[in-house]
Parts: structure tokens; C-alpha cells; sequence
């Protein structure tokens, strides 16, 4: 019987060995979440622009057009829209651009958007100084703001061969309401009976 | 091994009815369970797959009353097929009636687990069937996308439901997995080296390998919406500052390997078919066997070709385009030495090996369109498109359906100890082979024409190859009824098994013991020179 028990502790070990597999691709798979955001942020994949980093100011006299798109999710009741069409800005040189925000509805509003710029490949070009989308945005019962963001493109987009020939970057915001606000105004969607947050 | 200290005394004394197959521990009645389960199912999900193509029969509304509940029907198709059918007659019924008798091991590594895997099964189904009757049903494709599959798309608890049966299905297929593995690594017959395992146990291997690293990220996924759509976290919810697309990747992180492991076992399977029918060893042995490694390997790296039309830059796009023709290597390692090894071989066109080499060459169609699917540039327009729906039919419904029909005429002798009537097996070959060729080919040319997937009505110049693959999908209903009656042929009147009914040809382990095996397999654990 003692071959018996040194198989079944070998099995006991083995089991565990997979379990623990098991536990480290569920936290893997939690892990990708911080993760996925980290690398979209530093690498600009799918077209997530940089943020925070300084205009150096135009060294280069190629200019590229700057397209701007809005939408809004049909959860908020706002009308919003880019005050241009477009604007061209020369490679290097600070941008700014606005956006119009107002509020259609009978109550105070917070919304917040997401963005990101086309093709996906200029992100890592595309830097942000200043920015409405970063913050959340609350508008009172029929307020109109003027929604500004500052903008530069990194000259270095002329030594990308992917990217050298991109003539047009489209800058594109979708206007969301606040989980919070949402679930304060009674319109969060919810599945049951809702819980926490 | 609980039974082996209580009756000692004989080798096939067996346990009462309810404690033989509701507390089953024993190898093979936990395999028959898997497979009754898995027929059964399948009535279920066959059975939705001829709803869906009578309302296809014809442009406009016919049976169903809104999209959503053709959504439902869709998913729920889709999610039985996968898990409920596929994955328990493959790996939990085959797996768990050969495996241990294959390597000589007296049964499973841990029989109680083994029945747990079992039984999670059973509400796992039972959830994802009654999640069609709750509410408007869940209606978010196989692939449970969010924003689709989110509170605000899919109110109700049909959602909820049908994400905690993939909860228990996963469950229940990861501590299958472990087991398998603690199996295969630690409990073969001495002289049993890894290397000289039949294939159709190394196919389980990966494919246990491939469950334990697979399913967890689909459970982490799900687990993600659920507390998206139920306790207020924003995974998913870009309002939130979540990103929908993250779920895709995640999802096709487990969706991509799930799909090999669907296929992995008839691999197996049919390698043993072929070599039985054919009379010679199964050409370029170790080939084979790491062949199926490599393609579990590599298919842990493609999964982002599901998802050409989700915002990629073209540098992944050719990433994931080269990566994802690189399995069509293995791949090939695998058909050619199949032929290989019927190469002069002395063949035999009994039933399995009719669908043997049907699923050669039907998985071989479906592996041409999944290379020409692989092309990003291409899939760009086939993406979405019945296309890819005759692409994925041609590999499982065609190549992991066919693995299990081959595999049931081929161990029936041996599980049951009556054979199949032969002619009855070729009968059934002959209106499978045609009645599914008949639905999926035409969906090639609907894809070309634009057809979108998921859409309970078409444009009336779709009509004419949808109303063929109707008239198809009857034929492949009719003969799966016919398969029932095959099946109650060999019972009732079949013909009494020998131990190894297919001659010389038959040379794994199972074909040394009667036809069916005693209760505890092997008196004396056998040696392998």
C-alpha cells in the first residue's frame, strides 16, 4: 500500500500544480485590466492619444488637418458638437480647438467622455496638453459651455513609415453620463434589483 | 478505488443503481454519463439549429417573433453546441472511457472529482435552457459581447443566467482537466512512456492543458460582466472609464484555444480510426503527437483575428495574419500524415472509417475558408458573414461532430458490447455526409453574396442557396433521428462484441480487455515493453 499513498500524494501535488495554473490565469485575466489600459496609454494603441507632455513649438513646416467628430450616448439628454469642422495645424505647434456642450434637460447633469483619435496609428503622435474629457463635466438645466481642449502633433509622425503619410487626424469624443449621475437621476440601466456603487 | 477495498473480491461486482451512476466514480460510467448527456443535448441544440433554418427558409418572419427572440435561439444554439454537446462527449465521455484503459491505469486520478465535473454539468445546462424562457431569453450571440450582452441590451435575468451556466460549465471542465492531466502524467502502466501513449491520450493532454489555461480568462470575463451588469463596476462601461473592447480580447484569449480543444480529441480519435482501418501504424508518430502540441501552442497567440474589425493598427493585423497561417502547419502535419497513413495500407471502409475520412476532407474545406479567413484584408468584407458561418460549421459541426460520430461507431462494440449493424452505420454515414454538406456549402456563397450572420430575415436575393440549406439541414435532422434507431438497433439486436472486433489493426490497450470491460477494468495493471 505504500506505493499506493507515494501515487496518491504525487497525484495530491499534481492537482495542485494545475489548480494553481488555474489561479494564476484568473489573476492574469483581472491583472489585463489595469494592464490593457496601461499599454493602450503608453503605446497609443487603438488610436489613445498621449497625454500631458508639452507643445515644443512648430520645428517643421508640414501641417496636417485636424478633423473633430462628436457624439452622445443616447443615456444623456445633451446636445453636443465641435464649434469646426477642422483646423489645420502645423507639426509641433499647440492647437486649440473648442467644443459646444448643452444641457436639453430639466435637471443638472454630469457626463463624461471618452476619446481617441484615427487612424489608430498616429495615438503615439497625438499629444494632449489640456483636455474637457478629462475631468467630469456638469451642466445646470438648459447651460451652454464652451468646451476647450489643447492639442500637438509630434513632428516625429515624418519618420514613421506607417504613419508619414497621414494627412487628416480626426479627433473624436463621445459624451457619456456619470455612472453616478445616472444611477442618482433613476436612469442607470440595471439588471435587477441594483446593488452597491 | 473507493469500490476496489469494499469488493475485492471480484473485479466486476457492480454497485446499485443509484449509487453506480448518481455517486459514480468508476471511469466508464461516468464516460457513458458524459455521453447520454451529450446525445441529449444535442437533441436540444440540433432541434433549435431546424427552428433557426425554417425561419431562414424563407425571406421575411416566419416562426419567430422579433429579433431578439432569434437572438436567443442563436446563442442558446451556439453555447449547447460548444458546451453542452462537443466538449462532453469529446473529453468528458471518450476522454474518460479510454484514457485510463489506453494507458493502463485502473481508473482516473481522483474518481470523485471526476463525478463532481459531471454534475456541474447538469444545472449548468439546466440554467442555460430555462435562460430561453426568462424574460426576452439571452440574445447575445456565443460571444456575449458587451454593450450587447450589458443591463442596459439585455435586461432581466436570462443574462445572468446563462453567464453562471457558463460559470458551472467552466467549472466543471477545469477540474475535468486537472484530472486528466494528474492522470496522463502520473498514473500510466509501467513502460508506459510519454512517448509511447496513443495518440488519442496525448490529444487529451493538450487539450487538458489547453482547458486549464483557457477557461479561467473566460471565467474572469464573465465574472467581470456580471458585476457589471449586477453590482455597478464598470469593466466594461466606457462611461466608467471601462473598454468594451477589452472583453474581446479576453474572450478570444479562451475562444480561440476552445475551439482547438473542441477539434483536439477527434484528432485523436480519428488517428486511431484511420490506423485501425488501414492496417499500419499511424504514419510519423511523434510527429503527430507534437503537431497537436504546436497547434496548442500557437493557438494561444492568434486570437486577435476574431477581431480584424475591432480597430487594429495594420502592423497586428500582419501580426495576427502570419501567426494564424502558421497553425495551418501543424495542421497539415496532421492531413497529410493521415494519408500517409492509408498510403498502402490495407483499408477497410467500415462506418468509422467512413467518417474518418469524411472528416478529413470536410476539415480540411473548413481549414482552406479558415485560412482565407485568416486574411485581414479579406475579412474585412467576409467578417460577419455566413462565411464564417460555413467556415466554423466546416470545422466543428463538420470535423468535431463527424470525431464523434467515428468515435461512437468505432468504441460502440467495446462500450456497450453489441456492434452496430454495419449497413445501418453506412446508411447513416451516407445522409449525414449529404444532409450537412447540403446546409453549410451553400452558406459559402451566401457569405460572398454579403448575408450578415444573426439576422432573422435576409434579402430576397439570398433566397435561393438558404432555401437549399434548409432543405439540407431536414436531411442532417432526419439522419441524426436515424441515428437514434441505429443506436436502438445495436442494443436491442446487435451482435455480441469480441474483445477486439477489429482485427489486427486495433492495437491500443482497450482491444486486449472484453468487450465491455469488467467493472474494474484490469485485474493486473498491465506492462508495456
Amino acid at each position: 500500500m505504500t506505493s499506493q499513498d507515494a501515487l496518491n500524494r504525487r497525484n495530491r501535488r499534481t492537482l495542485l500544480g494545475a489548480m494553481g495554473f488555474v489561479g494564476f490565469m484568473v489573476a492574469v485575466s483581472f491583472a489585463a485590466v489595469p494592464l490593457y489600459d496601461l499599454f493602450c496609454r503608453a503605446t497609443g494603441f487603438g488610436g489613445t492619444p498621449m497625454l500631458g507632455t508639452a507643445a515644443p513649438g512648430a520645428v517643421a513646416n508640414t501641417t496636417i488637418n485636424i478633423r473633430f467628430v462628436a457624439s452622445t450616448n443616447p443615456g444623456l439628454p445633451w446636445h453636443f458638437a465641435p464649434q469646426q469642422v477642422s483646423m489645420p495645424l502645423r507639426l509641433g505647434e499647440e492647437g486649440v480647438a473648442f467644443y459646444t456642450a448643452r444641457n436639453d434637460s430639466a435637471q443638472p447633469v454630469t457626463g463624461i467622455s471618452t476619446y481617441n483619435v484615427t487612424p489608430d496609428i498616429v495615438g503615439r503622435y497625438f499629444h494632449k496638453t489640456a483636455c474637457f474629457c478629462f475631468t467630469e463635466q456638469t451642466l445646470e438645466p438648459g447651460q451652454s459651455v464652451d468646451m476647450p481642449l489643447a492639442f500637438w502633433v509630434d513632428p516625429k509622425i515624418l519618420e514613421d513609415a506607417q504613419a508619414r503619410g497621414v494627412r487628416t487626424i480626426t479627433v473624436s469624443y463621445t459624451f457619456f453620463r456619470t455612472l453616478g449621475d445616472a444611477e442618482r437621476a433613476g436612469a442607470l440601466a440595471n439588471a435587477g434589483p441594483h446593488v452597491g456603487r | 478505488m473507493a469500490y476496489a477495498q469494499a469488493h475485492d473480491d471480484h473485479h466486476d461486482h457492480k454497485p446499485s443503481f443509484v449509487s453506480r451512476w448518481l455517486f459514480s466514480t468508476n471511469h466508464k460510467d461516468i464516460g457513458t454519463l458524459y455521453i447520454i448527456f451529450a446525445l441529449f443535448a444535442g437533441i436540444i441544440g440540433i432541434g433549435i439549429s431546424l427552428l433557426m433554418r425554417i425561419e431562414l427558409q424563407q425571406p421575411g418572419m416566419q416562426i419567430f417573433a422579433d429579433g431578439q427572440a432569434w437572438n436567443a435561439m442563436v446563442s442558446a444554439h451556439g453555447l449547447i453546441m460548444v458546451f453542452f454537446v462537443i466538449m462532453p462527449a469529446l473529453i468528458g465521455g471518450f476522454g474518460n472511457w479510454f484514457v485510463p484503459i489506453m494507458i493502463g491505469a485502473p481508473d482516473m486520478a481522483f474518481p470523485r472529482l471526476n463525478n463532481i465535473s459531471f454534475w456541474l454539468l447538469v444545472p449548468a445546462f439546466l440554467l442555460l435552457g430555462g435562460s430561453m424562457f426568462v424574460g426576452q431569453g439571452a440574445g447575445a450571440g456565443w460571444t456575449i459581447y458587451p454593450p450587447l450582452s450589458d443591463s442596459q441590451y439585455q435586461p432581466g435575468m436570462s443574462m445572468d443566467m446563462a453567464l453562471f451556466a457558463l460559470h458551472l460549465a467552466g467549472a466543471s471542465s477545469i477540474l475535468g482537466a486537472a484530472n486528466f492531466i494528474t492522470t496522463i502524467l502520473n498514473m500510466r502502466a509501467p513502460g508506459m512512456t510519454l512517448h509511447k501513449m496513443p495518440l488519442f491520450v496525448w490529444s487529451m493532454l493538450v487539450t487538458a492543458f489547453l482547458l486549464l489555461l483557457a477557461v479561467p480568462v473566460l471565467g474572469g470575463a464573465i465574472t467581470m460582466l456580471i458585476t457589471d451588469r449586477n453590482f455597478g463596476t464598470a469593466f466594461f462601461k466606457p462611461e466608467g472609464g471601462g473598454d468594451p473592447v477589452l472583453f474581446q480580447h479576453l474572450f478570444w484569449f479562451f475562444g480561440h484555444p476552445e475551439v482547438y480543444i473542441m477539434i483536439l480529441p477527434a484528432f485523436g480519435i480519428v488517428s486511431h480510426v484511420v490506423s485501425t482501418f488501414s492496417k499500419k501504424p499511424v504514419f510519423g508518430y511523434l510527429g503527430m503527437a507534437y503537431a497537436m502540441v504546436a497547434i496548442g501552442v500557437v493557438g494561444f497567440v492568434v486570437w486577435a483575428h476574431h477581431m480584424y474589425t475591432s480597430g487594429m493598427d495594420v502592423d497586428t493585423r500582419a501580426y495576427f495574419m502570419a501567426a494564424t497561417m502558421v497553425i495551418a502547419v501543424p495542421t497539415g502535419v496532421k492531413i497529410f500524415s493521415w494519408i500517409a497513413t492509408m498510403w498502402g495500407g490495407s483499408m477497410r471502409y467500415d462506418t468509422p472509417m467512413l467518417f474518418a475520412i469524411g472528416f478529413i476532407f470536410l476539415f480540411t474545406v473548413g481549414g482552406v475558408t479558415g485560412v482565407v479567413l485568416a486574411n485581414a484584408s479579406i475579412t474585412q468584407i467576409l467578417h460577419n458573414t455566413y462565411y464564417v458561418v460555413a467556415h466554423f460549421h466546416y470545422v466543428l459541426s463538420l470535423g468535431a461532430v463527424f470525431g464523434i460520430y467515428c468515435g461512437i461507431y468505432y468504441w460502440i462494440g467495446k462500450m456497450s458490447g453489441r456492434q452496430y449493424p454495419e449497413k445501418l452505420g453506412k446508411i447513416h454515414f451516407w445522409m449525414t455526409f449529404i444532409g450537412v454538406n447540403l446546409t453549410f456549402f451553400p452558406m459559402h456563397f451566401l457569405g460572398n453574396q454579403g448575408m450578415p450572420r444573426r439576422y432573422p430575415d435576409y434579402a430576397d436575393a439570398h433566397w435561393g442557396w438558404n432555401l437549399i440549406a434548409s432543405l439540407g439541414s431536414y436531411v442532417s435532422v432526419a439522419s441524426f433521428v436515424f441515428f437514434f434507431y441505429v443506436m436502438y438497433v445495436t442494443f436491442r439486436r446487435g451482435a455480441v462484441a469480441a474483445p477486439n472486433y477489429w482485427g489486427e489493426g486495433a492495437t491500443t490497450l482497450e482491444w486486449q480487455v472484453p468487450s465491455p470491460p469488467a467493472f474494474h477494468t484490469f485485474e493486473e495493471l498491465p506492462r508495456i515493453r
